[in-house]
């Protein structure tokens, strides 16, 4: 811990857990938030002076993938962690789809160690599943969450067999966790590359049918109202998927969702070259790599519905399945090419399109980015109050800048936004009561405007 | 009479005739009349890309296309090297990308591409300065085939306007239908696409806008499909189709969809039957109808050869020379 | 430079000089380089036509996948070649309507050679403007108009362009 004291001041504190929102100083004294109030300016103390900026409590991302172990050539933790760190979050679930696949408790304290040893910020890993991802067998998911998982899943693939999902729901009512799911029935999925639509017949790409997700969802409800258990929705995409959740969950289902900033933002258009975000637009070649993701962008009429979910609840939070890869898992054909969009360092400002156009207040947003989250895993908010240990993030909801991936922390590149101008920045993030992330230092995205220095 | 300007430019790459216009298409017919001439000659050469080099870089077996863009550069007189996945450091794992460049290093002006994938020719394109022409991506597309066809449907009715073309068979899986779609689109041809639900989704027709210019419409039945077409065109069903579970049986797709003397009588008289090759026969066409009058497979064949000659002839002289180009540097 | 009537009278001079030095129309073919030479062919063969009675075949010929310049001259479009009985022991006319560096006529040369091997090879330009590159004269000259490489001379035939003229104009850089 730090004895150093940190002041932000004038900042607009938001913070929906408490339903604060005000002006006021911020001053930090040893990893915790001191004081909140105005006027008392303590001397000789680190201050920011966050006029006309917002102050949130730290974001949280449930669904990321930082590729350890054995995959350290996409992503590692210091590098998955900073990138975090840039885009405002200051916990990160990891998925366990590394190699070898995170399936004991030996290989969850191996994540923890290396996080204790390499993060800049609050790593929480989650456990498969099935033992080795195989589907087969459940993996020990009691020793994994002694060793400190906080869910699972197999993602990256479904769990195939039906009543393998409904022993793990069943199992997990032991351990209070979420059994997170990726939706996608494997012989509709079969060899898809894109979502299904006109655009994809005309590209002469394989589709992959919302049915494939839509069957899945229906499956894991059905299995969720026949065991009491929780079940968690990763990347939820289709319209359809939406209706099944926003029924289960009047009907009490202990069902949530979570959606990406891409399936909010990019639709399946953008596989032909198209990208436009609020009033940026970029040039692009069809059949560009970055845009394969799964699921798959989406239909307009998708995006347009979950968005709508998202606003009314039914989609509880946002994550954002940040799937960093090396350029040579990209600089292929499409066939060949990896799934994955690297997003964690542009999720803020991305999101941030929906508030400039009016179609979600800041507010929900930053709800959904910090407290709602936070209630799927049971872990991660700390509220911006007196005695909180400081996990913020310090944002400019104005602010220009060019996404250039060259740029990124993340090891992975494989981002479709590049040169389009997103509006909404990330200025700071706070943890454990030291910037671990400050736009200042860095020198891709450091405002042009000199400051006296 | 419209004058072409000694710095004329055309097209870098063909990769695809959704950015064709009218004019590129109408062009292209009429430099294949002067190619097609040359190829009756007694002497089946003409010195037009002497010093050029044009590689032929194929991921997937081909007979006629590569043997078409062989001949045709060929004739041209330019150096035409024959790249295949079997035969080259690709079955050693090196990249479309890395391949490319390397092609590219060795002094190649154009590279003709073939390859399993959607979209290959233009990750091809992007990374590479020379010309690049794509002889079938995937299931997207394959212009010159469609150009030759266009072509052949010229040289048999003597226009391009005011036609019915039926499109049967593999429609899902076509790159010959895709591009087919964008050309006759283009002249403004009333298109009917027919085959088997699995094969043919009705939102397929989605995904071609076409602003008051022809039409696109799909008929299931065969018999009412065929109805008053100028021109049929069967496309090739491969036989795994059925074991995708897309088709209950080659003999029930025969029955319902095969192109027989019967269905034939159905189409306008003089009716142009049209197949992009290698036929099953038996199975899309009729096994007599492929050698009937009505048949131009042939003739596909042959205009092959010369409208790859015009392509190739029109990109080298219609862009600028190739910086990195041994070949004239 | 030249009205529609001077085109006429050189048309009708250049078909009596071939008929005089060929004495008479026995094995001539006539052959116009694409696109202006083929109307100045036709139009010769019209006046022999007339002084004769005799009709003197007329072909087109194509000369751009002959060139040597094909990437920084590239011409597109390649017209049609249409040689209406072989050449082979013909006395050939070839026709262009500006005669200039020569170079065109190498390819035209080389372009007949692909078809057989005529007798004999003569040429009739409208123009010959100078500034040859290579050793190549005109047999029979409609006028002969000194120019500046910097000038361009524009043939127009009623055929190709609606109307009959000839201009120099001289090009901005």
């Amino acid at each position: 811990m730090t004895d150093k004291s940190l002041l932000i001041k004038d900042a607009r504190l938001l913070d929906p857990g408490q339903s604060l929102d005000k002006v006021a100083d911020v001053l930090i004294t040893d990893g915790e938030i001191k004081w909140i109030g105005k006027g008392q300016t303590p001397a000789n103390v680190e201050t920011i002076n966050a006029a006309g900026l917002i102050l949130t409590p730290g974001f949280i991302d449930i669904h990321c993938h930082l590729r350890e172990p054995g995959l350290e050539y996409k992503e590692n933790i210091s590098t998955g962690t900073r990138a975090a760190a840039r885009g405002g979050f200051t916990t990160v679930c990891c998925m366990p789809n590394t190699s070898p696949p995170v399936d004991s408790k030996s290989l969850v304290e191996y994540v923890l160690r290396r996080a204790a040893a390499e993060a800049v910020i609050r790593v929480l890993p989650i456990g498969c599943i099935s033992k080795a991802q195989q589907g087969k067998e459940l993996a020990e998911m009691g020793g994994m969450a002694s060793a400190g998982a906080v869910a699972f899943s197999d993602d990256g693939k479904p769990v195939a067999n039906a009543n393998l999902m409904r022993q793990a729901l069943s199992y997990s009512l032991t351990l209070n966790m979420p059994i997170i799911d990726h939706c996608e029935d494997p012989a509709l999925f079969e060899g898809g590359l894109m979502n299904e639509s006109p655009t994809s017949y005309r590209l002469g790409l394989k589709g992959i049918p919302s049915a494939a997700e839509e069957t899945m969802v229906g499956r894991d409800i059905a299995l969720a109202a026949l065991t009491g258990a929780h079940v968690h929705i990763a990347h939820i995409s289709t319209a359809g998927s939406v209706d099944l959740v926003r029924n289960a969950k009047a009907k009490g289902v202990r069902v949530t969702a979570e959606v990406t900033p891409h399936h909010l933002l990019m639709t399946d258009d953008w596989v032909t070259g198209v990208r436009i975000i609020g009033g940026s637009s970029a040039t692009a070649n069809p059949y560009d790599t970055s845009t394969k993701v799964n699921p798959p962008l989406r239909a307009k009429s998708d995006a347009a519905a979950l968005l709508e979910a998202l606003k009314d609840g039914t989609i509880d939070c946002i994550a954002t399945d940040h799937a960093p890869h090396d350029v040579v898992d990209k600089s292929q054909e499409y066939d060949h090419a990896s799934f994955g969009i690297s997003g964690i360092e542009t999720a803020f400002g991305l999101l941030m399109a929906l508030v400039h156009t009016g179609k979600l207040d800041i507010k929900t947003l930053v709800e959904k980015l910090t407290v709602a989250p936070a209630k799927v895993i049971g872990h991660g908010y700390k509220g911006i109050k007196a005695g909180a240990p400081a996990e913020l993030t310090l944002l400019n909801p104005d602010e220009e800048w060019t996404v250039d991936v060259n740029s990124f922390l993340s090891k992975g590149k494989n981002s479709p936004l590049n040169g389009i101008i997103l509006k909404g920045k990330v200025k700071a993030t706070i943890y454990d009561g030291k910037i671990v992330y400050s736009d200042v230092n860095d020198a891709a995205t450091a405002p042009r405007k000199k400051t006296n220095a | 009479m419209t004058t072409i300007t000694p710095t004329s430019k055309w097209h870098k790459n063909i990769l695809d005739l959704d950015n064709f216009t009218r004019a590129d298409i109408d062009s292209v017919m009429q430099t294949t009349d002067a190619m097609k001439e040359i190829m009756q000659r007694d002497i089946r050469k003409v010195p037009a890309l002497r010093g050029k080099t044009i590689i032929t870089l194929f991921y997937e077996a081909s007979t006629r296309t590569r043997v078409s863009f062989e001949q045709a550069g060929k004739i041209l007189s330019a150096d035409v090297i024959n790249v295949t996945a079997q035969s080259s450091s690709i079955s050693k794992g090196e990249s479309l990308i890395d391949t490319g460049k390397t092609l590219q290093a060795t002094g190649a002006d154009i590279i003709v591409i073939r390859h399993p994938s959607s979209g290959a020719a233009y990750l091809l394109a992007q990374n590479v300065n020379c010309n690049v022409i794509n002889a079938g991506d995937g299931w997207h597309a394959h212009p010159s085939q469609a150009l030759l066809d266009l072509y052949t449907i010229r040289e048999k009715l003597k226009r391009l306007d005011n036609l019915k073309v039926t499109l049967v068979g593999d429609v899902l899986h076509s790159r010959v239908a895709r591009s087919n779609i964008w050309g006759l689109l283009n002249v403004g041809a009333e298109i009917v696409l027919c085959a088997p639900p699995t094969l043919l989704p009705k939102i397929f027709i989605e995904a071609y806008p076409h602003n008051g210019k022809g039409s696109l419409t799909i008929e299931y039945d065969v018999n009412k499909a065929v109805k008053d077409a100028d021109v049929i065109m069967a496309l090739r069903l491969q036989t795994e189709r059925q074991q995708s579970g897309l088709l209950p049986s080659l003999g029930e797709y025969s029955e319902r969809w095969q192109i027989t003397p019967k269905r034939l009588e159905l189409a306008k008289p003089g009716v142009m039957l049209m197949h992009p090759g290698p036929v099953n026969r038996g199975v899309e066409v009729s096994s007599e109808l492929v050698e009937h009058e009505s048949s131009v497979i042939e003739e596909q064949v042959k205009n092959g050869v010369a409208v790859r000659m015009a392509l190739l002839y029109m990109l080298l002289a219609g862009s600028k020379p190739n910086e990195t180009s041994l070949a004239h540097s | 430079m030249m009205t529609a009537e001077d085109m006429r009278r050189a048309s009708v001079r250049i078909a009596h000089e071939i008929t005089e030095r060929n004495r008479g129309t026995d094995d001539l073919l006539f052959l116009g380089m694409q696109t202006r030479g083929v109307p100045f062919a036709k139009r010769v063969a019209q006046s022999v036509k007339q002084a004769e009675d005799k009709d003197v075949p007329v072909g087109s010929l194509d000369i751009s996948l002959y060139r040597d310049d094909l990437s920084s001259r590239g011409r597109l479009l390649v017209k049609k070649t249409d040689i209406p009985e072989g050449l082979s022991d013909k006395r050939v006319v070839l026709f262009d309507d500006v005669l200039f560096t020569g170079r065109s006529i190498r390819a035209a040369l080389d372009a007949i050679t692909d078809f057989g091997r005529p007798r004999s090879i003569q040429l009739a330009v409208l123009i010959d403007r100078g500034h040859r590159e290579i050793p190549i004269r005109a047999d029979y000259v409609g006028r002969n108009i000194p120019t500046s490489v910097n000038e361009d001379v524009i043939v127009r035939l009623i055929e190709t362009d609606g109307l009959d003229e000839v201009v120099v104009t001289r090009r901005e850089d």
